[in-house]
C-alpha cells in the first residue's frame, strides 16, 4: 500500500462527496444547500488540484484539467453568493439559488470524472 | 519547457498544501467566532465572504487593523492566532519558491531548455563542435568569421561560460553537457535538419570515438570528423566509417617535412587554412640537411616517419630506447650536451625537441641553441600553461597540438573544395605555387585572405542563371570585376573551377561558365561582398557584361528587344 496514493484517492473522493452533499437537495431552496458544505468543498478541492500538480502522464494531464474546472465551477458558485448576500444585498432568493447549485453542480460532474479516472487507473494497474 | 513546469509544480504542491489548509483554518475560525456590533451588543459571526476578506489582508501582512468593523475579544483571539499560523506559512512558501528558483537541478534543465529551443530555431546549416578547449575555441573563431554556425557542447561549465564572454558575431548555443552521452547530442541538434557535420575534439579519445559512433549509427549521412590522439583511436574510427580523422602528431608530422622539403607549399597551405583577418604567415624555410630529434614517442616517431621519408638525414636521441623500440639511436635524454654532442648537433640545421615534458624540451632547445646558435628549432609544447615560456624561447616552430587540429579541420570545413584544392597544389612546382603566392599576397593586403565557394545554379546565381536562359555567354571575368566600376578588379582570385569531373586549376577569366560549374575563390572579404552583387542582380550583372545599365521595367524590356533584332545593337551588346 502506498499512502501517497491513500492521500490521492481520499482528496479526490472526497471533493466529489462534499460536492454531492452541497447539491442535494431541491434546486431553488437555500434551507437545503449550506454554505459550509460548499467552503469545504472549494477547500478539498484545491487541494485535490494541488495534489494532482507535476503528474507527466497523459491521465494525469486529465486529472489535473478535470479538477481545474471543478475549481473554476465552484468558485464561479461561492462569487455568485458573494455577489447575492453582500454587494448587491438581494439575498438567497430562489433563482439564486438556483444559478450557484447549478454551478456546483457542473463542477460535480468534473469531480465524478476525476474518481472515474481515478478507478480506471487503479484497474490498469491493478493485474 | 515543460520540463521546468513541472518540477515547479511538483515542488510546490507542500508549500500550497500548506497555504489552503491555514487559509481554510483561519477563514473557518473566523467564521464562527460571535462578533459585536457599533453600539458593543454580541453579534453573529461573520460571513465567509467577510472572513475570508479579513484572512487575506492579515495573511499578507498587509494588516488593515479591525475591518469591516470592531471585533470581539474572541475574533481579537482568534486574530493572534491566525497571524502566527499564516505569516509563517506565507514565508514558508514564498521561501520555498525563491530556493526552488535558484535550485542548481532546476536552473540546469532551465538552461538546457533554453539551449535546445535555440538550437531548434536555428534556420540555416550548422556544425555540432563537442568540446570547446583550445582547438574548439579557434575552431570557432574561425567558423564565426566565415559566418558559419556552430552550436557547442563541452563537459566543463567554465569553459561554457567562458565561450558566452567571447565576442562571436553569431550567437553560439553552447550547454555544458557530456557529449559521450548519445542524449547530449541529440539535445544539441544531431537529428536537426539543419545539422551539417559533427566535429568532436574533445580532449579524451574515448569520448570522441563515442562521438563518432553515435554520429555514424544516427545520423551516417552527417559527416563525423574527429580528433585522434593514437593511431589506434585513429584506426577505430575510420573502422565504421568517420569521415576525416585528424591526428595531431601525424599532421603537424606531415606539414613540417613539407616545410623542409616544399616550403611553399607549406605557406600556401597556412596562408587559406587560417582564421581570415589574421596576418599573413611568413614563410618558415627550414634548412636541409641533417637533423637531430629528441624524443621517439608518438610525436617522434611520427615525425621521423614523414622526414625520412622526404629524404632528410636524421638522428634520433631517446631516454629509453628499449620501451619506445627505437633501433641505432642515441642513448640519452639530449638535456645534456654530450649526448647532443654525440648525435653531432655541431653539423646539424635542425633539432626538433619532442619529448612530453615540457620542461626537458626547453632545456633541450636551450642547451642546443647554445651549441650551436644557428639551428633551427622546433619545439613540442604539450601544455598550454607554459605558452609563457615558449613564447620567451621563440623557437623557429612551435607545436601546438590545438593549432594544428583547429587549421586541418578549418580547411576540410571550409569547402570540399578547399581540400580538394589543396589536394592538387601538391603535384605542382615550386614554380607554379611561388607565383600563386606572390598573387594572392598582392590582392589580399597581408592579411589572410577569405576563402569561398560558388555554384553556378538557378538558385544560388540567379542572375547568371538568367543571362545563361536568354543565350548571353558569361565569362568567369565578369566575376572578378567590380560592380561598381567594371574597368576595376576585385581583390579576389580564381583558384579552382570543377566541372562535372574534372577540375581546373587558376581558371583563366576568359572561361565561359556553365551551368553546374563550381568555383573557389580567395580574396578580401570587400571581394566577397561585391562579388554577390552580380549573381542576384540582374541589372548589375548585365552593366558587367556590357558595360550599360540594362533597362529594368518590363516595356523597357520589350523595347530592347526589339531594337536588339538590328544588327548594330547586337553587336553592342557583344553577343
Amino acid at each position: 500500500m502506498n499512502l501517497e496514493k491513500v492521500v490521492f484517492g481520499f482528496f479526490i473522493i472526497l471533493a466529489m462527496t462534499l460536492n454531492f452533499g452541497f447539491v442535494l437537495g431541491d434546486l431553488d431552496n437555500p434551507a437545503h444547500h449550506h454554505v459550509y458544505e460548499l467552503f469545504f468543498a472549494i477547500i478539498v478541492n484545491l487541494i485535490a488540484t494541488v495534489l494532482k500538480f507535476g503528474e507527466r502522464t497523459q491521465i494525469g494531464a486529465i486529472h489535473l484539467a478535470s479538477s481545474l474546472v471543478a475549481d473554476l465551477g465552484l468558485l464561479a458558485a461561492a462569487w455568485v453568493w458573494v455577489m447575492a448576500v453582500h454587494i448587491e444585498g438581494t439575498g438567497l432568493t430562489p433563482d439564486v439559488t438556483a444559478s450557484i447549485v447549478s454551478l456546483s453542480a457542473g463542477a460535480l460532474a468534473a469531480n465524478i470524472l476525476s474518481v472515474i479516472m481515478l478507478l480506471v487507473e487503479t484497474v490498469m494497474f491493478r493485474r | 519547457m515543460h520540463n521546468t513546469l513541472f518540477m515547479i509544480l511538483r515542488r510546490m504542491r507542500a508549500p500550497l498544501i500548506f497555504l489552503i489548509v491555514s487559509y481554510a483554518i483561519s477563514i473557518l475560525g473566523m467564521a464562527q467566532i460571535p462578533g459585536i456590533d457599533a453600539e458593543g451588543k454580541a453579534a453573529p459571526p461573520m460571513g465567509f465572504f467577510h472572513a475570508f476578506y479579513v484572512v487575506s489582508y492579515t495573511a499578507t501582512t498587509i494588516g488593515f487593523g479591525e475591518l469591516p468593523g470592531t471585533f470581539s475579544e474572541a475574533q481579537r483571539a482568534w486574530i493572534t492566532f491566525v497571524i502566527y499560523m499564516t505569516v509563517i506559512v506565507w514565508l514558508y512558501s514564498i521561501g520555498s519558491i525563491l530556493a526552488l528558483l535558484q535550485d542548481p537541478a532546476l536552473l540546469r534543465a532551465a538552461r538546457a531548455n533554453r539551449f535546445a529551443a535555440k538550437v531548434k530555431r536555428l534556420r540555416q546549416p550548422f556544425y555540432l563542435i563537442a568540446g570547446c578547449g583550445e582547438t574548439g575555441t579557434l575552431l570557432m573563431h574561425a567558423l564565426d568569421s566565415r559566418n558559419q554556425q556552430a552550436v557547442v557542447l563541452d563537459i566543463d561549465p567554465e569553459r561554457v561560460g567562458a565561450l558566452e564572454l567571447g565576442e562571436y558575431h553569431l550567437d553560439i548555443p553552447a550547454l555544458s553537457a557530456d557529449a559521450s552521452l548519445p542524449e547530449s547530442l541529440l539535445t544539441a541538434g544531431l537529428s536537426h535538419y539543419y545539422c551539417a557535420g559533427v566535429i568532436a575534439l574533445t580532449n579524451d579519445d574515448r569520448a570522441n570515438l563515442s562521438v563518432a559512433v553515435t554520429t555514424k549509427l544516427l545520423r551516417p549521412e552527417l559527416p563525423a570528423l574527429c580528433r585522434a590522439d593514437s593511431l589506434e583511436t585513429a584506426a577505430n574510427m575510420a573502422s565504421f566509417g568517420t569521415d576525416e580523422v585528424v591526428v595531431a602528431f601525424e599532421v603537424f608530422g606531415e606539414h613540417l617535412a613539407m616545410a623542409v622539403n616544399t616550403p611553399g607549399h607549406h605557406l600556401l597551405y597556412e596562408w587559406l587554412t587560417s582564421v581570415p583577418g589574421d596576418p599573413l604567415a611568413l614563410p618558415l624555410e627550414p634548412p636541409r640537411g641533417k637533423w637531430v630529434l629528441c624524443g621517439f614517442g608518438r610525436f617522434g616517431k611520427a615525425i621521423a616517419h614523414h622526414l625520412k621519408r622526404a629524404g632528410i638525414e636524421l638522428v634520433v636521441v631517446e631516454a629509453t630506447p628499449e620501451k619506445t623500440g627505437c633501433d641505432n639511436c642515441i642513448e640519452g635524454s639530449g638535456t645534456e650536451a654530450r649526448t647532443l654532442m654525440e648525435a653531432g648537433i655541431d653539423q646539424a640545421v635542425g633539432i626538433v625537441a619532442g619529448t612530453d615534458d615540457d620542461i626537458n624540451n626547453l632545456s633541450i632547445a636551450m642547451t642546443a641553441r647554445e651549441l650551436n646558435p644557428d639551428l633551427f628549432i622546433v619545439l613540442r609544447q604539450n601544455r598550454h600553461a607554459n605558452a609563457p615560456l615558449f613564447e620567451r624561447f621563440q623557437a623557429n616552430v612551435t607545436m601546438q597540438p590545438s593549432s594544428i587540429v583547429a587549421h586541418e579541420f578549418l580547411s576540410l570545413l571550409t569547402t570540399p573544395l578547399l581540400s580538394h584544392f589543396l589536394d592538387e597544389i601538391r603535384a605542382r612546382d615550386d614554380e607554379w605555387v611561388d607565383m600563386l603566392l606572390s598573387r594572392i599576397a598582392a590582392v589580399v593586403d597581408n592579411s589572410v585572405p577569405e576563402v569561398w565557394d560558388l555554384e553556378i545554379s538557378g538558385f544560388h546565381t540567379e542572375a547568371i542563371w538568367e543571362a545563361m536562359r536568354d543565350g548571353t555567354p558569361v565569362p568567369l571575368h565578369t566575376l572578378l570585376r567590380n560592380p561598381v566600376d567594371r574597368t576595376e578588379d576585385l581583390p579576389c582570385i580564381p583558384l579552382l573551377l570543377r566541372r562535372d569531373d574534372t577540375t581546373m586549376l587558376l581558371p583563366r577569366p576568359e572561361t565561359l561558365l556553365q551551368l553546374g560549374d563550381q568555383l573557389l575563390f580567395c580574396g578580401q572579404r570587400r571581394g566577397l561582398n561585391q562579388q554577390a552583387l552580380g549573381l542576384y542582380n540582374f541589372n548589375v550583372l548585365s552593366y558587367l557584361l556590357t558595360g550599360m545599365d540594362a533597362p529594368g521595367g518590363l516595356i523597357w524590356r520589350s523595347l530592347e528587344k526589339w531594337f536588339k533584332r538590328s544588327p548594330a545593337s547586337s553587336e553592342r551588346l557583344g553577343s
